[in-house]
């Protein structure tokens, strides 16, 4: 490999040919400021569009200063990182950025969290000039039922539309007209509702700034759980516990499941449980449905759809949805835990503790802002009493334990309460990339095999590849396994399987980078990735702890089909935990 | 940017796919396709650009954006007299921003609009290489010469009954 050497700030370093200057320099530890530039490496985006100059350098015999994210260094280069003529660029810049700035950081939703402010406090920015004459640009706010864009407060650094275009391939977002005007928005600045939007979040998750933001539910908890006529519930899914800490100051990977559970309590929640129980019910019915078109496979029929495509993801819904709408019988038509949650929980919870529907508040935990939207779907309702009231993130979840006066490093450990609060470990390796997949294996292995599995890891299906493929040897059948994470690496196998290309039985895809543990409504990872892997680790390990690992071993699982369901894929199974899938192309165009 | 609504008739949407495929359906082309659908439809309404994204498979959003970019390209169909007024440096220094503004009070029309009954857009352009006439106003094809406020209303006049 060619290299070359420069300087940077009197320090000599060597570098491979075609690095950038900002790299370079974090090679010696010195940390350029940058704004707009953001570099994920796991996911293979590197977002260098050279366009907020915060992180501009000066390059020895070159007449301007150079934006050091997107500059090439060359052998012999000189640069200085922190010259007079450097640091007041680099303030002038940021007081224009400032100066078409809202300044009501007081009340926003960013605020603490927000990279704009940490630049501005790392600057001194202490006055922004001639404000009082300067021109702000504004634009309507954009409200979705996840997602709210509030476009004053967007610098145009477009990492939104990276995420949404490159690594995503959703194509809702774009920069739009010009110069003072332009904004990141949807075709014809049409609402995000009526745009090709998954509310997988990513946008919300990389934005630096309080442009994206998600609808926040817990004014409305709060209201709730002070109404002494209703019943609240609360479902936790399982990336939550991987990552709430982190808001508390923990490290990374930090599992927090008993603080939490005890936090939750504290807060008033009537009953505290688990999303994992309905993970496992989840497996339950899409692992039956997944033998069942296995067994006709292989018994010949041709008319049976394969691969069977995973489910619990909202945001992917979404996606096939719209992108795949030629597709719609291939997905699993099991609901995700999230749903079959609500479900049993307004009928079988209900009448157990003799509430009526509509004094029960269920309410969700999640790692995800589609989750927000997929609870308000029709289907998901009965007589406009939606099955899961609303959802709230982790991040909002974290600023109401704070607000209630907890510290969460402080909370003993709790259990969740019974009987919707007990899972195993296949429930909670839904919050991982290859998760789900796993889960299901090692309900449908046994099943199949009528075998009982010595060892329930399948080391396979882990990792964090985009795309992993792997197969599980079914006592003498081979099933073929494909995953993806990320709704750009999605397409990929989607687009093998419409073109009679896919060879998997079955696939698991997820919309977010790792999965729910990265997830759009998690603690904010700031571009580290690391952080994400943390939590993975943290999803397994509880796994690897729990004394029941299999689905469909959960006691009050098996007590769940007795008392109540019958058997996986019943008719009240059906009923309940399935769903069905439209055409969700958005008209925006008037023609036939 | 503000719209129309227009209904595509098979063979437009045709003549559209034509385009796009004598540049190969190429991501890259997007820019030369949409210059060449607007020189044949006079204009870019959101069917248009939904077509030409879809044949292109690139987010519509990105068609937008793009269209939106550039001045070149409009949403919304020129006027049957195009009135283009430079607002280059010479003209600028002239006055056509004043002119400009007695155009859009006679005719009611921001830039990039155009009149209710179809007749007139006004549209800026920078430099028409007629420097020693600045400020220049261009009806059409036909180029007025250091034009006054007070000569707008006259101007117009001339094609109001064309």
């Amino acid at each position: 490999m060619e290299t070359v050497k420069i300087t940077i700030d009197n320090k000599i370093v060597e570098v491979p040919k075609g690095t950038t200057i900002y790299k370079a320099a974090r090679q010696l530890d010195i940390d350029i400021p940058v704004l707009c530039y953001m570099d994920l490496p796991d996911l293979k985006i590197e977002h260098k569009p050279g366009g907020c100059r915060i992180c501009s350098v000066e390059v020895e015999g070159r007449r301007n200063l150079a934006p050091s994210c997107s500059t090439e260094v060359f052998e012999g280069m000189v640069v200085t990182t922190h010259t007079m003529r450097v640091l007041n660029a680099r303030k002038t810049v940021m007081e224009l950025i400032l100066s078409d700035h809202p300044k009501d950081c007081l009340v926003c939703a960013k605020s603490g969290n927000c990279d704009l402010q940490d630049m501005a406090i790392k600057l001194g920015i202490r006055e922004i000039p001639n404000q009082d004459i300067a021109e702000m640009s504004t634009y309507r706010k954009d409200f979705s039922p996840s997602i709210i864009r509030d476009m004053d407060k967007c610098i145009m650094c477009r990492r939104c539309e990276t995420m949404c275009n490159e690594f995503q391939t959703v194509g809702a977002l774009s920069a739009v007209n010009r110069g003072f005007y332009s904004v990141v928005a949807p075709a014809f600045e049409m609402d995000l509702e009526d745009s090709p939007c998954t509310y997988c979040g990513q946008c919300v998750a990389v934005c630096p700034t309080g442009a994206l933001t998600e609808v926040d539910h817990t004014n409305k908890l709060i209201e709730d759980l002070s109404n002494p006529e209703k019943t609240v519930i609360v479902q936790t899914a399982p990336a939550v516990r991987a990552a709430l800490g982190e808001e508390f100051g923990m490290a990374p990977g930090t599992s927090v499941t008993g603080k939490m559970v005890s936090a939750l309590r504290q807060l008033g929640f009537n009953y505290v449980f688990d999303t994992d129980f309905a993970a496992d019910l989840t497996i339950m019915e899409e692992g039956t449905e997944f033998l069942d078109r296995i067994s006709r496979h292989l018994k010949g029929d041709k008319d049976v759809k394969l691969p069977i495509l995973t489910s619990c993801c909202p945001g992917w819904v979404n996606f096939f949805e719209q992108q795949f709408t030629d597709m719609l019988d291939i997905p699993s038509t099991a609901r995700s835990p999230q749903q079959m949650f609500g479900a049993i929980a307004k009928t079988y919870f209900a009448d157990k503790i003799e509430v009526k529907r509509e004094n029960l508040v269920v309410v969700s935990i999640m790692p995800c802002l589609a989750k927000k939207y997929e609870c308000q779907r029709d289907e998901f309702a009965v007589d406009g009493n939606p099955d899961v009231d609303y959802s709230i993130s982790t991040r909002e979840l974290a600023n109401l334990i704070k607000r209630a006066n907890m510290d969460l490093n402080n909370m003993q450990e709790e259990d969740f309460d019974k009987p919707l609060g007990e899972s195993t470990g296949a429930g909670v390796i839904f919050g991982a990339t290859g998760g789900v997949i796993e889960a299901a294996t090692r309900t449908a292995y046994e099943i199949f095999t009528k075998k009982s599995l010595d060892k329930v890891d399948f080391k396979q299906l882990r990792g964090m590849e985009g795309i992993r493929q792997a197969e599980v040897d079914f006592d003498g059948t081979t099933i073929k396994i494909g995953i993806a994470h990320g709704l750009g690496n999605a397409r990929k196998l989607l687009e093998d399987v419409r073109a009679g290309k896919s060879e998997f039985h079955a696939i698991e895809i997820m919309a977010c980078p790792g999965g729910c543990v990265g997830g759009g409504g998690q603690p904010l990872h700031h571009g580290n990735l690391e952080i994400i892997k943390k939590r993975t680790e943290a999803i397994y390990r509880e796994d690897a702890n729990k004394p029941i690992r299999k689905s469909h071993e959960n006691p009050y699982i098996i007590k769940l089909y007795e008392e109540f369901l019958g058997k996986p894929m019943s008719e009240k199974a059906h009923h309940l935990l399935h769903t069905h899938y439209s055409d969700k192309r958005k008209k925006i165009i008037y023609m036939k | 940017m503000s719209r129309i609504k227009v209904e595509l008739k098979k063979d437009q949407v045709d003549k559209i796919k034509e385009i796009c495929k004598a540049f190969d359906n190429a991501e890259g082309e997007l820019i030369n396709v949409l210059h060449k659908v607007q020189g044949t439809f006079g204009y870019l309404p959101a069917e248009i650009q939904e077509v030409v994204a879809q044949e292109l498979t690139i987010p519509i959003a990105k068609v937008y954006g793009v269209v939106t970019f550039y001045s070149f390209f409009t949403m919304l169909p020129k006027g049957k007299h195009p009135i283009s007024i430079c607002t280059g440096t010479a003209c600028y220094v002239r006055g056509a921003e004043k002119v400009l503004d007695e155009i859009k009070k006679v005719l009611k029309i921001e830039v990039g609009e155009t009149t209710a009954d179809g007749k007139f857009s006004i549209s800026c352009l920078r430099c028409v290489g007629a420097c020693g006439l600045a400020p220049v106003v261009m009806v059409g094809e036909k180029t007025y010469g250091r034009v006054a406020p007070e000569m707008i209303k006259g101007i117009i006049a001339e094609y109001a009954d064309q």
